[in-house]
């Protein structure tokens, strides 16, 4: 008699990855391969940051709601790097606006040296009250110049032209300065206030992504971002490509006649362009996560990461053995958030847009949450896992739930307009869903699909 | 009178319209849902991040009712509709409540889970309750008010004094005041003088030395999420009959709540109402354009040319967070000094 719950505990993760690479498989081979490998792509960024999300809470129990703010960051810095300058706005307000910031910055610096100072508190007062009314002159200014240069296509600074490649890096910098400094303010106290510091910080960079117009166009988006990948019409006419879908078709193309033959070439040559598109794609996306889970792993089995694991299983003992708890919680915050902007930085490179209103708690702090605790916290394959899950599920229930509520309406005659209430809203439900998954996996299976495995200190 | 003391008095009726009632309105708004922030946090040790959606839950709840009384005639002229579902609307969101804290809350005050797992758990209600008052009523904007829309208007205002500017005081302004302060002096009047209030408190202070004096914990932490229903729906139905009703707008409360109870010191109710009035104060005071204040106080030479506003009305939200940040840089424990409960 085979054991089935011992297998499981042996191989589940094996098993479970292989089960979710079946059903890809399904989906690819009947509904279509640019779906497929959309869904891989996205769940490989997803995975990407649930596994910065993973590193806080499964390494330091640090609670992040913030994820959306981080990987808006990531966004941002794409636009700000490989994005060509726009000369003429530069020249109208460029100078103006450095100085404005600038002067911004040397306020807020102002007031918190002087204040360390233990000067006069209406000085200091009086001191940023002045400065922030000179740098909002200056800055009023020089924003209306900006946003004034041909405001349909540009209105904004433009980037710094640079390889897009880089601004992955530079994305991951970025969110981990504002985690520092969130760290800095917060991880000294209980630990909820990290939540909601993380919640406010991060709605308050959409506001601002959304409203100065300025800097990355605000609601009117940033398109044609630069591609590290090449352009599908130009693949199109590549000839080892064409070679390659002749020999896969090679039986179907051989019964068609010459002039048939050249017309469905062209025709298979569409998809067969975008499918090595998204290819290359997964290939990048899997090649950093990949990297980024050797890397967290290697770590965690340094001295650097047996000292986290002790002050993860027990602060007290850990904190009297003199670690120095505070900054280790702050080391891995930055580095957990630093891996949420690079994501957010693939995420808006792979989209090719930057759309501020995109940007949902639901859709970016909370879809990655319940992929972290499904997948099984503190685990990092376990939050890849919980990726692919979650983001299979929450592209596949919008047709599915349509499916359902037609299903049901072509059977039920009577109250089309229940029907149409139900479908109307349907979308809504899948906060409902996501939510009630997360509470079901934290209620009855509290280490997800792929728990943590206990390892000997 | 001559005539710049008319100004002076104009002046201060436009600032009174405008900066005032405004401010001790949304003030009090505030001043409930963080009143029941604090009241979960002190007896159940967790912040609640599904208040808000909490509130759009209760108000979802009015405005069905209400729609129904209105559309049966149940109306009674010159007051809101509104205001008479809410008793109903109380008993099903402390139904609502009440299922929540046994389905999801009750299992990890068992197990003496870490707060951060509860608050986490309070996120996914949050969602759920998000998710359900978005599929009943959409995510789209509406209003609710019915009935008499003013106390008295502007123009009544200036013909009654003559003046150049005119206060109006609208109904939901006086009704949100008024039964804000009612109901404060009730929670207070509970908590400091019954006997489940005092058990209440007993309960937050120490709970071992609770218990083991004979403190039914079941009861209070019943009682507990019933005034917490309580508070939650007036105060969303306030909020909604003031500024109407959108899901996302309400969701959004939540950082000004959550602001409003850590300045003034979590787990202190004084405190959460002082913090509620400073969030409100700031952010009306700090985006209010005083343009017309500065024209009627300053001679002509001096009459601003811009709006003179400090900080522009879409970053609102970034006020309580800033003052939030503050805060927590100066004064960790709040104006009153709440109690920092430490996970155990």
């Amino acid at each position: 008699m085979i054991n089935f719950n011992n297998i499981w505990q042996q191989y589940k993760t094996i098993i479970s990855f292989s089960i979710m690479g079946g059903i890809l498989l399904f989906v690819g081979f009947n509904q279509s391969w640019t779906l497929t490998l959309g869904i891989i792509n996205l769940s490989l960024i997803s995975a990407i940051m649930a596994l910065g999300v993973n590193i806080q809470w499964g390494y330091a129990g640090l609670f992040n709601v913030g994820i959306m703010g981080f990987a808006a960051l990531g966004g941002v810095s794409v636009v700000l790097i490989s994005q060509q300058p726009v000369a003429e706005a530069i020249d109208a307000g460029g100078l103006k606006m450095f100085f404005a910031l600038i002067m911004g910055a040397v306020t807020i610096a102002s007031g918190v040296m002087l204040n360390r100072r233990g000067v006069n508190k209406w000085l200091i007062s009086s001191i940023v009250v002045v400065g922030y009314i000179v740098t909002r002159y200056y800055f009023s200014e020089a924003s209306g110049l900006i946003e004034k240069v041909n405001p349909g296509l540009e209105g904004y600074m433009g980037g710094l032209g640079l390889p897009i490649m880089l601004s992955w890096l530079v994305g991951g910098i970025a969110a981990a300065g504002a985690a520092w400094w969130i760290g800095k303010i917060t991880l000294s106290l209980r630990s909820d206030y990290l939540a909601i510091v993380t919640l406010g910080i991060s709605e308050i960079i959409l506001y601002v992504i959304k409203n100065e117009d300025w800097f990355v166009r605000g609601v009117k988006n940033v398109a044609g971002l630069p591609r590290p990948v090449p352009l599908e019409v130009n693949m199109k006419k590549s000839e080892w490509l064409q070679d390659l879908v002749v020999w896969f078709n090679k039986a179907d193309l051989q019964l068609l006649s010459e002039s048939e033959r050249a017309s469905q070439l062209i025709e298979l040559m569409k998809p067969a362009s975008v499918i090595f598109v998204k290819l290359c794609y997964s290939g990048l996306f899997l090649a950093i996560l990949v990297a980024l889970i050797v890397l967290s792993n290697l770590a965690l089995n340094s001295p650097w990461g047996r000292k986290v694991r002790a002050i993860r299983d027990n602060e007290v003992a850990a904190s009297a053995m003199g670690k120095n708890i505070e900054r280790q919680h702050l080391q891995i915050f930055v580095i957990g958030s630093a891996i949420v902007g690079i994501a957010g930085a693939l995420l808006v490179t792979y989209d090719g847009i930057l759309i501020p209103t995109a940007y949902q708690p639901l859709r970016y702090t909370f879809l990655i949450w319940v992929m972290v605790i499904v997948g099984g916290s503190g685990n990092n394959l376990g939050s890849v896992l919980g990726a692919f899950i979650i983001w299979f599920m929450w592209i596949q229930s919008g047709p599915i739930g349509m499916w359902a509520v037609e299903m049901i309406g072509n059977n039920v005659q009577a109250g089309g307009s229940f029907i149409e209430f139900i479908e109307s809203r349907v979308h809504y439900l899948r906060l409902f869903f996501m939510g009630t998954i997360m509470l079901l996996i934290m209620r009855f299976s509290p280490g997800g699909i792929l728990p943590e495995k206990n390892k000997e200190l | 009178m001559t005539s710049e003391s008319i100004d002076i008095i104009n002046a201060f009726a436009l600032l009174t319209n405008f900066v005032l009632l405004p401010a001790l309105s949304y003030g009090s708004q505030l001043a409930l849902g963080a009143l029941a922030v604090t009241l979960v946090y002190s007896v159940l040790r967790f912040s609640n991040f599904a208040q808000a959606d909490s509130m759009a839950f209760g108000t979802m709840i009015v405005i069905l009712l209400s729609s129904f009384m209105i559309g049966k005639g149940w109306t009674i002229s010159g007051i809101p509709t509104a205001l008479l579902a809410v008793p109903i609307a109380i008993v099903g969101t402390s139904i609502y409540l009440l299922s929540m804290d046994r389905l999801v809350y009750q299992h990890y005050r068992k197990i003496k889970a870490k707060s951060i797992t509860i608050v986490m758990a309070s996120i996914g209600v949050m969602f759920i309750t998000g998710g359900i008052v978005r599929f009943i009523l959409s995510a789209k904007a509406q209003k609710f008010a019915d009935g008499e829309r003013f106390i008295f208007s502007v123009r009544e205002f200036k013909t009654y004094t003559g003046l150049e500017q005119g206060i109006a005081l609208k109904t939901s302004q006086f009704l949100t005041i008024t039964i804000a302060l009612i109901l404060v002096a009730f929670v207070f009047y509970f908590l400091q003088k019954t006997r489940t209030g005092k058990a209440m408190r007993a309960f937050s202070d120490n709970k071992e030395l609770a218990l083991l004096s004979g403190i039914n914990p079941d009861k209070v932490v019943q009682i507990t999420w019933l005034l917490v229903a309580v508070l939650t729906t007036i105060a969303g139905t306030l909020y909604g009959l003031d500024k109407g009703f959108a899901p996302q707008q309400y969701h959004l409360l939540l950082l000004p709540i959550f602001a409003s109870v850590i300045v003034g010191g979590i787990g202190s109710p004084v405190g959460a109402i002082a913090g509620a009035f400073l969030i409100s104060f700031s952010e009306v005071l700090l985006t209010y354009a005083y343009k017309k204040f500065l024209i009627y106080l300053l001679p002509l030479s001096m009459h601003p040319s811009s709006l003179v506003q400090l900080i522009g009305t879409e970053y609102k939200y970034a006020i309580s967070f800033v003052i939030l940040v503050v805060v927590l840089l100066i004064k960790p424990t709040g104006l009153f000094r709440g109690k920092v409960i430490v996970d155990d």
